[in-house]
Order: C-alpha cells, then structure tokens, then sequence
C-alpha cells in the first residue's frame, strides 16, 4: 500500500518547514530509517526520515518550497503500484484535512491547556497526554505511520511515558528523537536533567555552597555522564565546524580585580611560613569551585552526547623544554589550597624530569594555562580536546581603575577563556566566567 | 572440566543415564548397529546390548506408540528420531497419546520419556529436512520442550529429560553436534529444566536467544559492546516451561529487547515471549520488542538463499540498534 509521506514536526515551534534538499530521487528504492529530505525548520535544518520502506514515487514539494505540518510531501510506494487518487487528493487538499491542521493554529483554546498542563502536577500531565485524535495510529514497522505528533496525538514509549508521569514532566513540552517522533527514555532523561539544572540555575545571584575541603578518596579521572547530543547541539556542532575547524573556539575575556587573593596569599603566608600557595593555585582552586556550578562548562563534546563531569579535573599548562604538557589536578573541587599547591608543585617538577605517567597528563575537564610570570597582559589559549574550555590568564599588574568616580589603584589580571562552542555558548560562558570572578574578587565564597 | 563436542555430552549422558537405571532404554532408527546417523549414540550397543539399544524399522508412528505403551507400563524409553523432520509422522502419538496420557487418565499413567534427535537448519538438506518444529511442541500443554545451546547445557538438560516424569521434547541443532565446551566431569551434574541462563551480561538491550542462535547473539553482543551497547544474552534452554521470570529481570534493567530465533516467525516462540513481555513489563519498554527470526519461507536449497534465510550476527545488530534507536 502506498504510504503518504508529510511534512514532519521538527521543532517544537515550527508550523511550516521548507525542503532544502531531497537525499532521494522519484524512483530510488528507500528503506526504513533513511534519510529522504534535508528540511529547513524554523530553528534548524533537519534530517526527515523514511517510516517505511518502498519506492519514493512522488515528490509533491520541491526544493526550495514550503508546506505545513501534515501536508503530503511525498509518496512511497510499490514500483508498479496505482497512486493517482493519491496524488489527486495532493493537487486539491481536502477541506477537512486543511481544516484538521489548521485547528490547534488558529482557536486559542488548545493553547491555554498547553500552558497549564506544563505546570500540572504529574498526573494531570499523564491525562493530558492521553491520545486526543482517535485517529488509529500505530509505530510499527511496515508503514502503519505516516505522520507523528503532526495529528497532535502524542507517540510515547511506555516507559519513556512512565518516567516522566513520575517525574512531573509534561510530555508535550518534549519533542521525541525516536521513530515518527515517538518519545523515548533518553528524551525524558534529557529533560529530566534539563529540569534539574534550571531548577538549581535559577537563583542567579546566590552562589552555591563550595564543596567541603575534607577530600574524599580521589582516584582517577572524575566520573561523569553522558546526555545524547540535542538537535539544536548538532546543529550548532556541524555548523560551526565548517567555520573553524573541528573545535570551533570563540573567546571571553573580563577584567579581574586581585586584591583580595593577593591580599589571602599573603595571609597565608604570614601564618604559615611553609604554605607555598602561588596566586595560579588559588586560580585553580577557584575555576574547579566555578565550574561545579556551571556543569555546561565542566563538560565535553563526544561523538552522540556531551558528556558532564562530576568533579573539576583541572589540567595545568607547565612549560617544559621543547613544548609543554598539562599535568591534571584531579577533583580540584575536593581538594584543600595547600593539597592543589603541593600537587601543583610536584606535578610541574616532575612533568619537567618527564616522569609523568599517561594518567597524570590526560583526561581533564578543563585547563588553566597562565603567561603571568612572563608579564603577558593578556592572550587567548587554544583548547586542548576533548576539554570544554580553557582560562589563558595573565600577569597581575596595579593599574589605576575608576571605582566609585574615583581614579584608584587595583591588582589587575585578565583572563580570556577559550570556549568549545559546541557545548558552550556565549552567555554559558560569560555566566561562568562571572562566577569565577565573583569568587576570585572574594575568596572568602571559598570557606562560605 | 574436560572440553568436549555436544555429540560427546549427548553421549556421555546417555551412556550415564543408561548405567543408572535399567529401565531406561533407547530406540529409533540406525541407533544401535550403526551407532546413531550422527553418532550420538556410539559405542551404546556394544555397553549395553539389544535389549536396550534398539534398532527400529522407519516408522516413526509406530515406535513413538510403542514407547509410550513402554512408558506406561513403568520404563524410561529414549526415543531418537534422525531428525525432527521425521517426527511430523509421529505427531499423533506424541501429541495426542504421550502429552495428554497423564490427564486423560486422571493421573494414572505417567509418560516419563524422552523424544530426542536433530533439528532446525542442516546444511543444504532442503525445505522437509531444515524445519524448527520447538513452537508446535511447546503449544501443547503436557509437554516439556527443551533445546541446548552448548556442551555441558547439553549434558546437564538431557540428564535431568531422562530422569523427569512427563514427556520431553528435546531438540539437539543438527549444525551444532561439533561445538566444543566445557563440561563438568560429575556424573551427577544436572541442570533443572525451565531454568533460563544468563549467557552474558549487560544494560542496554536483552537478547533471547536459544539453539543454534546463541552463539550468533554472543557474537552480535560483542560487536554491539564495540559500539557502546551492552547486551545481555538470555537463553531460555527450556522453552517450555519458560522461565519468563529471568527474561522480565533483564526486561526491567534494558528496557530493550530482541527475540533471535532461526524458526518462522508466525506463531512462533519469539512471538510468545514477545506477548509474555507486553503482558508482564509493558510500563518497562522503551521500544516494541523486535523478532529477528528465519525466512517466512520453505527453507530453499540454494546455499546462497539457505544463508539468506537463517538469521545471522548482522541481523541481530541491527534489530538492538533499531530498539536502541542508534
């Protein structure tokens, strides 16, 4: 039986698509889970894929054109099978289908229980999920689906639709990555995350309490998980790959007064004589506290997913003859000052007699490289993949600043952070460089 | 552990079974003088003498009647057919005189016998001779239907069909009677049947596989692992009675299943344990649970369509990759 192929919902937002390319031509065998269009949505262009197999037979679109959600696009079939009344009922659009589509579009009704079903206790959310077309629709193999949530009867896995009644999640503000659209486990798992870390994010200004100082056993690389990638992610991936190469880089920089740390350096000093804390030991110490509350930046781009890490591993620039290798602090967030100075210490020793082991320069969340001791003002770091990110930081130098109308003389530093704009963008970064220098101007966020 | 072919289990079992209780006995076609079509069943004459190691005539219905009438009276009859193809002549005595005896007669006579031989593909023996028949036994209640995968399961399931009280329907794969493994020397090692075994390990998908298909879905688990998908491979080794219980327990962990089977998939086994699964973990699946089974079709005899029509490793990886969605 020939199988109608419409114009897919590829975003959430999206009412029309246009199709910027057919993979397939009228005539080419196509299977099951091919890609047969590239389809410019709203937000991005997509990938539509074949739900059954069989001969496309018709393209009723053309390059370059548009239709709404649900319209034929298309038509597979069998290579010898009749598809005139098919492709009749394309060149004069049935009244009522028009109409079908149009509804949830124009009467402000289905709108409003949106809104409410977002915030809706869990098992509001599961009523509001329960099918509302009565239309049979199946998510089999041989073609029982031509369109998904395009008829607005949402196509949920069993267990994806358990996890997220128990969750409170609304299964309309998700959009499936399955076949036809069908909503999965990672979908809910992802929006789960997503919930969690917005939930946390919110309070913009208050910081969160930094971790305890009693490390607990560290021992290896810092344990993480995967999220698969999103589509926006790919998108922005692919994208800007094209640009600049496979880690496309873009840069922040910010001014950093210094007083306080030097001023906490010394402190410590005066106390104990024998602490050797250097200003790049509390740099790291801050960064690893920065970045376990912005998890986005603790965080790298992986083939399907990016993967978070739970604890701030931090690598170390260490110049040595002739280059220079990262030796990684490990769970930086854990660990005391004067634990990451020692570390720090004979880390570079070694790294310079080149005793350092495999494991010891290799796998960090991040990387801090500092120029400050050749009196660079300010540079930008190239990423060391498959890290997220990486801090250039430059000399401190008293320079005169402008507080409170007045010329006054501060310790400046600037630092300039490399970010993978896969998985960073422009105000993820910035709201964790904010952080960052929030804590460094205030040292004292470290013991609060 | 001494590592030995599932001929060489099928036999030491006999052999062990047949030294333990005089009332057991074996007979079918070309079982004694020629020691087994496929010499499951050497060196048994010469032990134990004609009136246990009997050779019949090629009458399928009528030794698998005279075993029954044997069964009844209080002996423990073996009886092999040389392929399981030839059973299908022997399908009134065994389904409606050895699976229904113990009911029918309110529990007076009980049918302790074994109906063994080869079964599933061959090599090239064509559409009569390459049939998976284990979802016609398994429909009938009364009936036990057992199929091993390796040595020592072969051993220990074999052992434990001699010595059990109701008919048992043991299907040996006519490809596999070379497959080597380990196998624990006891002669009181048995394994109980309707106890599923966990062949492997893993998180992301459950492959169910049995016969000649696990050694295919091991093989597909540790490609799938190079991929980053961790499978477990779930042998039944009983298909009936099932041991649905361990298949739900990996069910609820993977969220993901798919049935390998080298039968027909139309009313088939993996279309039971499919509906066991709905029935039991439907609020667990992430994806419908895919069936990768044999050609809907008469086994060809071309060998370049016999290939096509029994599932392979790829097929398994695909079918894991679709309900993972990868």
């Amino acid at each position: 039986m020939a199988t109608e192929v419409m114009m897919p919902k590829l975003s959430p937002t999206m009412d029309e698509g246009q199709i910027s390319r057919w993979l397939k031509k009228e005539g080419d065998r196509v299977s099951m889970g091919e890609p047969l269009a590239e389809i410019d949505t709203d937000k991005a262009t997509m990938e539509m894929q074949a739900l059954t197999d069989g001969v496309l037979r018709k393209i009723l679109i053309k390059e370059g054109e548009s239709a709404p959600l649900g319209q034929l696009i298309a038509i597979i079939g069998e290579p010898d099978e009749d598809i005139s009344s098919l492709e009749s009922k394309a060149q004069a659009p049935s009244p009522a289908k028009t109409e079908a589509i149009a509804a949830p579009e124009a009467t402000p009704a289905p709108e409003a229980t949106k809104e409410e079903t977002a915030s809706a206790p869990p098992a509001t959310a599961t009523a509001a999920s329960a099918p509302a077309a009565n239309q049979p629709e199946g998510n089999g193999r041989q073609g029982e689906v031509t369109e998904s949530s395009t008829s607005g009867r949402l196509i949920v896995s069993p267990l994806a639709a358990r996890m997220a009644a128990e969750a409170g999640i609304d299964l309309r503000s998700l959009s499936g990555t399955g076949p036809g659209g069908r909503i999965i486990k990672r979908d809910v798992e992802a929006a789960m995350s997503e919930k969690g870390s917005t939930a946390t994010a919110a309070p913009e200004s208050k910081l969160r309490a930094v971790q305890p100082l009693q490390a607990a056993a560290v021992s290896g690389a810092s344990a993480f998980r995967d999220e698969p990638l999103s589509v926006i992610r790919k998108t922005i991936a692919n994208r800007l790959i094209t640009s600049l190469g496979p880690v496309p880089h873009f840069f922040l920089t910010t001014e950093i007064e210094m007083d306080r740390a030097v001023e906490m350096r010394l402190s410590i000093k005066a106390l104990d004589p024998d602490l050797k804390i250097s200003i790049n030991d509390i740099i790291i110490k801050v960064a690893a506290a920065a970045l376990l509350q912005h998890p986005q930046v603790n965080a790298s781009f992986q083939a399907k997913a990016v993967r978070f890490y739970e604890h701030a591993d931090i690598g170390v620039a260490v110049a040595i003859e002739d280059g220079l290798i990262t030796p990684v602090v490990r769970s930086a967030d854990q660990k005391s000052l004067s634990a990451i100075a020692g570390e720090v210490r004979d880390l570079a020793e070694r790294a310079r007699a080149r005793k350092l082991l495999p494991d010891e320069y290799t796998g960090a969340s991040f990387s801090i490289s500092n120029l400050g001791m050749f009196g660079i003002d300010e540079f930008t770091a190239i990423i060391n993949p498959p890290e997220g990110a990486i801090l250039a930081v430059g000399a401190v130098t008293a320079k005169p600043v402008v507080r409170e109308d007045q010329v006054v003389v501060r310790q400046i530093m600037r630092v300039t952070m490399s970010c993978d704009h896969r998985i960073i963008d422009g105000a993820t970064g910035a709201k964790f460089l904010q952080t960052f220098k929030k804590i460094l101007e205030n040292p004292l966020y470290l013991v609060v | 552990m001494a590592v030995i072919t599932i001929r060489e289990a099928l036999n030491q079992a006999l052999r062990e079974e047949l030294q333990r209780d005089k009332n057991v006995f074996l007979m079918g076609e070309e079982v004694a003088a020629y020691q087994g079509a496929y010499k499951v069943t050497k060196g048994l004459l010469e032990e134990f003498g004609p009136k246990r190691v009997i050779d019949t005539p090629i009458t399928e219905l009528g030794f698998a009647g005279l075993g029954v009438g044997a069964a009844m009276v209080g002996l423990r009859p073996i009886v092999e057919f040389m392929t399981w193809n030839f059973s299908i002549l022997a399908t009134d005595q065994i389904i409606n005189s050895a699976a229904k005896m113990l009911y029918m007669s309110g529990g007076q006579f009980k049918i302790p016998m074994v109906f063994r031989g080869p079964g599933g593909s061959a090599f090239q023996v064509s559409s009569q001779h390459s049939q998976a028949l284990e979802s016609w036994y398994a429909y009938f209640p009364g009936l036990k239907v057992v199929m091993p995968s390796t040595p020592a399961d072969a051993k220990g399931l074999l052992k434990s069909a001699i010595r059990d009280d109701d008919p048992v329907i043991f299907i040996e794969q006519e490809r596999m009677y070379g497959q080597k493994g380990e196998v624990p020397d006891d002669e009181d090692f048995l394994i109980p049947l309707g106890v599923a075994d966990v062949k492997r390990a893993g998180t992301d998908a459950t492959i169910v596989a049995r016969s000649l298909m696990v050694p295919l879905a091991l093989k597909a688990a540790e490609e799938l692992e190079k991929q980053g998908v961790s499978c477990e491979v779930i042998d039944p080794r009983t298909i009936r009675p099932l041991d649905i219980g361990t298949i739900i327990k990996s069910v609820k962990k993977t969220n993901r299943v798919v049935v390998a089977e080298e039968s027909h998939p139309f009313c088939g086994v993996a279309g039971e344990i499919s509906a066991e699964i709905n029935e039991r973990a439907f609020d667990y699946l992430d994806a419908p649970v895919r069936r990768v089974s044999g050609a809907d079709v008469p086994m060809p005899y071309a060998k370049n369509l016999e290939n096509l029509a029994i599932p392979g490793v790829e097929q398994i990886i695909a079918a894991v990759r679709e309900v993972a969605y990868l």
